[in-house]
């Protein structure tokens, strides 16, 4: 049974880019426009894995993690992985209080994703 | 890929600049809204990150300057005029142009030109920012360097001094972790990727179960890790949580060779470790007990940590003995000499069982005692000698590498094979008859299953065809799997293959299953031509043959447009099988266990209702029996009530009848002999625990011989 990773940013590159190396890995993968779209697909897939861009419009990343953070179900332990072509610890540190797993500085390369991917999801 | 990728690039941009300019024109307008000017920064914003991962560094770095100069505004230290609307919005024409042509010198050009008229505006303004600015700059002309400090090292990379040393990792997370989503679980296996690694799990931190919340972790690791890789990468290891943990990597020892590696007694590493005082180790031992009882009942250390240092003796030990005597790590014996040790055991286990009923007749505790322990001891050798004759799949595995580059490049194939579980141990017999069938499973799948690059390009796959080679263990069977990412298995083909072959008729209703087991027809093959390769439906049907012979099975799943599943299932070796044992007059005969489905009582009512014909009736369906007392010529009058056990052969589902059914029986199969080679119906023989021989019917034989012996009466 493959994973299912949700992949959310409102670059359609990124999008690509991360369903692209994702696919070909061997994970079934989910894209999210932005954070609003993101919470409402969660709500009818439950997903293994998120994919955050942090600047969004209508919810942004940091938004998200905490939205997902507090949901009730099971969802809510899911590891969040934040990109962010931010590297300033401040934001980092933002997205860590609410409650990122981890985090990737873009641009990224397929190895360096699958790498973090396999950091999280063993 | 990268040329897609530019597309979706191209187009993205180009409806950010346009949605860029027209924020740009509504900012001249109402200057210093905050929404318009949020709008202004995350297109730039999104122009960087995207032009930077899709490798158009230029317009990304451009990008970056604008979004400073916004920046800035956005926090408000420089406010909206009509100079830098002008610029930015000659900057998107500009970024147009450069989409359009990458490699345009006067656009470069001009970016430097822009790119200097937004400093001089900066520095008009106040020149405090103009280091910020710059500074910024660097940053995003180097994003590589970036990149590293963030995630480097994630999989496991050997550093250059290539020196092995031994770390202890102390890895205690906070009790929050996973609300973060963080699971301990991967980082100890990415450690475990790193070297020999041992890992233990302390628990005694955790509360009573009462009071444990199961969303809190309470657990925490002792690491011992022997490795090439330096400290700083295994410290990278824990890059997403070292500020949610107690993280303590020591080096414990560094050693160019094995043969210098420290051998260290548990008190001194304690004392290391900063958990006891020389001094109080020094009074404890004087009190002699197990050095690690004592520091727990003096209460100087908790159990665990003893656990760990433990542990850690043990690692460094095994290290040096598996390092030191790696010159005399194997050696060669005739294959015939493990085969008479394989026979003497099987013996010895016979004896066993016959030793420990006279001890539980007898009513001797001390004759009881002896037979236990013989009892353990025979167990033990038996497990020990059946590894003797294991090898690994692995040697199997690595031998397809070449034969796959040469099929795929035959026909015009890219295929990449991918082994999983190559330390699991098979049999030698098993491993040498597997390699056959193997070879026609893998040619299959290459040649009916992956796609031309062409054709899975055009269905949206990757150029490449993924071949998936496996195994593991189940039980007392290992599971092989031969995975395809190819187009599977067409159903309707082999429906309307199999009606015109006669296979089935038109309008029968058959599972999957059913329809997929067909293709193990002998001369079945739905390939519109024949190749080299196959086609000519020879193949299928012998693999199915081979992995009967070897006591196995086979089964397929097979979605069609994403590929084949071939999961082989092997009795880890032949020379002990589970076994049925049933009674036939005075006689015992064992039934191979992979064959039989179930056991039913045959009663007079159903030999009468079948009209003389030897049928019985198995849930409204007619399975046809043999009298195995017939077969064999047993004197003597059958029981009334006879037993028949359904076993299912590749030629269909038959009854054996049989007086009484004893039960399930592991079975050391014994060669007949030479006088006995030709003897049809019987493979081999076993030894009951209380002496006496039962016989091992040759299941598909004695169907195969029934089924021809039925048709030539029909004619």
């Amino acid at each position: 049974m493959s994973k299912v990773v949700m992949t959310v940013d409102d670059s359609a590159s990124v999008r690509q880019m991360v369903n692209f190396t994702l696919k070909n890995a061997g994970f079934q993968v989910i894209e999210a426009v932005d954070g609003v779209d993101a919470l409402s697909k969660l709500k009818q897939t439950p997903v293994h894995m998120l994919i955050t861009d942090l600047n969004m419009p209508n919810m942004d990343g940091i938004e998200l993690i905490r939205k997902v953070r507090c949901l009730s179900s099971a969802q809510k332990f899911v590891p969040i992985i934040m990109l962010t072509t931010e590297s300033q610890p401040l934001k980092k540190q933002e997205g860590k209080t609410a409650g990122a797993t981890g985090w990737i500085v873009k641009p990224f390369k397929p190895e360096q994703l699958l790498a973090v991917m396999k950091k999280v999801l063993g | 890929m990268n040329d897609s990728l530019m597309e979706v690039f191209k187009v993205e941009a180009t409806e950010l600049l346009s949605e860029l300019e027209s924020a740009l024109l509504e900012l001249e307008t109402a200057s210093g809204d905050k929404a318009v000017i949020g709008r202004v920064f995350r297109c730039l914003h999104t122009i960087k990150g995207s032009g930077a991962m899709v490798g158009c560094n230029e317009i990304s770095a451009f990008a970056h300057e604008l979004e400073n100069m916004f920046e800035l505004v956005r926090q408000g230290t420089i406010p909206v005029c009509k100079m830098l609307t002008d610029l930015t919005l000659s900057s998107v024409d500009l970024i147009h142009t450069m989409l359009d042509d990458p490699d345009s010198q006067t656009a470069q050009k001009q970016v430097k030109e822009i790119i200097s008229a937004l400093g001089r505006l900066g520095s008009l303004i106040e020149s405090r920012e103009h280091s910020v600015r710059t500074e910024a700059v660097f940053e995003t002309q180097s994003p590589e360097t970036d990149w590293a400090k963030e995630v480097t090292n994630v999989s496991a990379l050997v550093d250059n001094s290539g020196k092995l040393a031994t770390f202890r990792i102390f890895f205690c997370p906070n009790s929050d972790i996973f609300n973060r989503g963080m699971n301990p679980v991967p980082l100890l296996n990415e450690l475990r990727q790193l070297g020999e690694c041992e890992v233990l799990a302390c628990v005694d931190a955790l509360p009573d179960l009462y009071e444990l919340n199961p969303e809190e972790c309470h657990t925490y690791w002792s690491v011992i890790l022997t490795t090439t890789a330096s400290i700083d990468s295994i410290r990278d290891v824990f890059i997403f949580v070292e500020d949610d943990c107690v993280l303590k990597i020591d080096v414990i020892g560094e050693h160019s060779s094995a043969g210098d590696l420290p051998s260290k007694k548990l008190g001194e590493i304690l004392v290391e470790e900063g958990e006891v005082t020389r001094e109080q180790l020094a009074e404890v031992l004087g009190k002699q007990k197990r050095i690690g009882e004592m520091l727990v009942e003096e209460g100087l250390v908790s159990p665990s940590k003893v656990q760990a240092a433990l542990m850690e003796q043990q690692h460094l030990k095994e290290l040096r003995e598996k390092h030191g005597d790696r010159s005399a790590a194997s050696v060669r014996v005739p294959a015939a000499k493990l085969d008479s040790l394989v026979d003497l055991v099987g013996e010895l286990v016979t004896v066993r069982a016959g030793l420990n009923q006279l001890a539980f007749s007898k009513k001797i505790p001390e004759l009881r005692s002896l037979a236990e322990h013989v009892d353990r001891l025979t167990a033990e050798l038996r497990d020990n000698t059946m590894s003797l004759r294991m090898l690994p799949i692995g040697v199997t595995f690595s031998k397809f590498n070449r034969l796959i580059r040469d099929l795929s490049t035959d026909l015009g194939k890219e295929v990449i094979l991918t082994t999983e579980g190559a330390e699991v141990e098979l049999d030698k017999t098993v491993i040498e008859r597997l390699h056959d069938p193997l070879v026609h499973m893998i040619r299959n799948s290459i040649d009916h299953g992956i796609e031309t690059p062409e054709a899975r390009i055009a269905s949206g796959k990757s150029r490449q065809g993924a071949l998936h080679l496996s195994a593991e263990h189940s039980g007392a069977h290992v599971l092989i799997t031969i995975a395809d990412d190819g187009a599977g298995l067409d159903k309707d083909a082999i429906r309307a293959r199999a009606i015109e072959k006669g296979l089935m008729s038109q309008n029968s209703e058959q599972s999957e299953k059913e329809i997929f087991s067909l293709i193990f027809a002998p001369g079945f093959s739905t390939a519109q031509k024949v190749t080299s390769v196959s086609g000519r439906g020879v193949g299928m049907d012998v693999v199915k043959r081979s992995i009967d012979s070897l006591g196995g099975s086979i089964e397929i799943s097979s979605e069609e447009g994403s590929g084949t599943t071939i999961t082989l299932k092997l009795p880890l070796t032949l020379a002990i099988i589970d076994g049925l044992l049933v009674k036939i007059g005075d006689a015992h005969y064992v039934l191979p266990l992979s064959f039989v489905e179930e056991c039913i009582e045959l009663t007079g009512g159903d030999a009468g209702k079948a009209h003389g014909r030897k049928l019985v009736f198995l849930r409204k369906s007619i399975v046809p029996y043999i009298r195995l007392r017939d077969r064999f010529s047993i004197s003597g009058e059958a029981p009334t009530a006879e037993q028949v056990v359904i076993v299912e052969t590749v030629d269909g589902k038959i009854g054996f009848v049989v007086d009484k059914v004893i039960g399930q029986h592991q079975t050391v199969i014994k060669n007949l002999g030479k006088i006995y080679r030709n003897v049809t119906g019987i493979s081999g023989a076993t030894i009951l625990g209380d002496g006496t021989i039962a016989l091992i019917v040759d299941v598909p034989k004695i169907v195969k011989s029934s089924v021809l012996e039925e048709i030539s009466q029909a004619v």
